[in-house]
């Protein structure tokens, strides 16, 4: 394992975006990273910058405003890169699906990889999808360097 | 000189919600705030026409995740006096009881975000901590941390028994005894201090006009707090509000700071005085034609609830005018004048919620 891709699976870099959650998702994802449930010693560093980040955890659902944004985020992100949808919101669009500003789950707007459900969703439930993720960026990780060969 | 446009949001580490500011800047200073809001707009007004108005307690309680006890607890004040049912006075004690644990929460995290903002990471750490104590009681009495889904017409959707009650007496007290640790490093710290203190005044005279509530307009030395007229059971517990007459950021941590003491103090006060009884009557009929105005001390301020009914099971309107919505203009005031550096700080302590203001 050559020392890019050991760092990665030691230390991913997150990066949250709300897109419409009621904030509930919002505080119980920066719950995660609070010394209660301390993500930081699975080796997780919240940044601001999209340029910087491994994984992007999303809550909420898209609307038409936001679903811009949410792609420009997405696509400054350097590959690899892994999607957490949190929160019912965020996977289907939840209480929200049928209101008339609401795209429904972000699966429509940029490709999901780890789904955690919940309203709000736990904070051990956003750790384990994040880990989940890191495993899934590890194996896309692999599939591109196959690909270069 | 020429200016300079920044855009501020709507993705910024400081914000935890999507807020879009356009500052334009003479150097290092800011003439001009341009908002531009509707990124969390979902159109949750409508979604409350088409559900039931049983079911419609669980979507408000969704405008806003940080104070959702508070918008069960206006919407279903508003449905039963509307529909003139009389809940039991241990109901309205419960409220009571978790609209302040919630209060509690919220002001735990501002504080916490406020750390995070100018930087003091550890303080931040030390505010969350302290906070996880109030989400181990959400969690041990209605089973959800968030949004605890507390309130229904009619009372509450659970009891708390004595062992909970004097275990509740506990941790609050616990929790007061973290917070005067903290409370030195937040009103006392030098540094703490260069970033609070002067910045962003809002005089007592622009907090009138520009319509602000809540703790904004305490710390700009305006007594208003809604829990004095004495809704719900306030009207038997015994309390001043909180105010603070110099209007900068430091005046608003004060307040908010011992809003958490006063919510403990509010709690204690509940659990001693809670009658025995029913917690819940069962609801029978229909809301009938009409208009009802209901209002709540939120976290951030008053919430207003305007309801009309019409005969049936759905509604015909529901219309709420939420705190942060009223406390935009006085942000748009404050910022002008101040330097860069400030705005996030400038941001955060007016304690916006975005998606209360475009559900």
């Amino acid at each position: 394992m050559g020392i890019i891709s050991k760092s990665r699976k030691k230390s991913p870099w997150i990066m949250h975006y709300d897109c419409t959650s009621c904030n509930g998702c919002d505080i119980e994802t920066l719950a995660c990273l609070t010394p209660m449930y301390d993500a930081e010693r699975l080796g997780i560093v919240n940044v601001g910058n999209p340029k910087h980040a491994d994984i992007l955890l999303v809550t909420g659902s898209a609307n038409k405003r936001n679903s811009q944004v949410l792609k420009n985020i997405y696509n400054q992100m350097p590959d690899p890169k892994c999607v957490v949808a949190i929160g019912a919101c965020a996977c289907t669009g939840g209480i929200f699906r049928e209101c008339y500003n609401v795209l429904g789950g972000i699966e429509n707007v940029i490709p999901v990889d780890v789904y955690v459900p919940g309203c709000c969703a736990k904070p051990e439930a956003i750790i384990d999808g994040i880990v989940q993720a890191i495993g899934k960026l590890d194996e896309k990780a692999e599939l591109m360097k196959n690909e270069s060969k | 000189m020429s200016s300079t446009v920044i855009p501020f949001g709507p993705q910024h580490p400081v914000l935890p919600e999507p807020l879009h500011i356009k500052l334009v800047m003479e150097d290092e200073r800011i003439v001009e705030a341009i908002p531009a809001i509707g990124y969390v707009h979902r159109g949750l007004e409508k979604l409350t026409e088409t559900k039931e108005f049983t079911q419609n307690t669980f979507v408000v309680e969704r405008v806003c995740g940080i104070c959702s006890v508070m918008h069960a607890m206006a919407y279903c004040q508003g449905m039963e006096e509307l529909m003139n049912i009389a809940i039991p006075d241990r109901a309205k004690f419960l409220r009571v009881i978790w609209a302040e644990l919630h209060r509690m929460h919220s002001h735990l995290l501002w504080l916490g975000l406020l750390a995070d903002a100018f930087g003091f990471e550890s303080l931040f750490m030390q505010a969350w901590r302290n906070r996880e104590k109030v989400m181990d009681i959400m969690e041990e009495t209605c089973g959800s941390r968030v949004v605890i889904s507390a309130n229904i017409i009619g009372g509450t959707r659970r009891d708390l028994s004595k062992e909970q009650m004097v275990k509740i007496n506990q941790i609050v007290d616990e929790i007061k005894e973290d917070l005067e640790q903290l409370e030195s490093v937040f009103l006392n710290n030098y540094t703490v201090k260069h970033r609070l203190v002067g910045r962003g005044v809002l005089t007592k005279e622009d907090a009138v006009e520009y319509c602000t509530v809540g703790p904004m307009a305490r710390a700009s030395g305006i007594s208003m707090d809604l829990r004095t007229t004495g809704y719900s059971a306030y009207g038997q517990l015994d309390f001043e509000p909180i105010i603070h007459s110099d209007g900068d950021n430091y005046a608003r941590t004060y307040v908010r700071l011992h809003e958490i003491y006063q919510s403990v103090d509010l709690v204690k006060q509940a659990i001693a005085k809670i009658p025995e009884g029913e917690h819940v009557i069962p609801v029978k009929g229909v809301p009938p034609k009409g208009d009802v105005i209901s209002r709540v001390e939120q976290p951030r301020g008053e919430v207003l609830y305007f309801m009309r009914g019409n005969g049936t099971k759905t509604l015909d309107r529901l219309r709420l005018r939420t705190p942060t919505f009223a406390n935009i203009p006085s942000l748009l005031k404050m910022l002008p004048g101040s330097e860069l550096s400030d705005v996030g700080m400038l941001i955060l302590t007016i304690d916006p919620c975005i998606s209360c203001t475009e559900r």
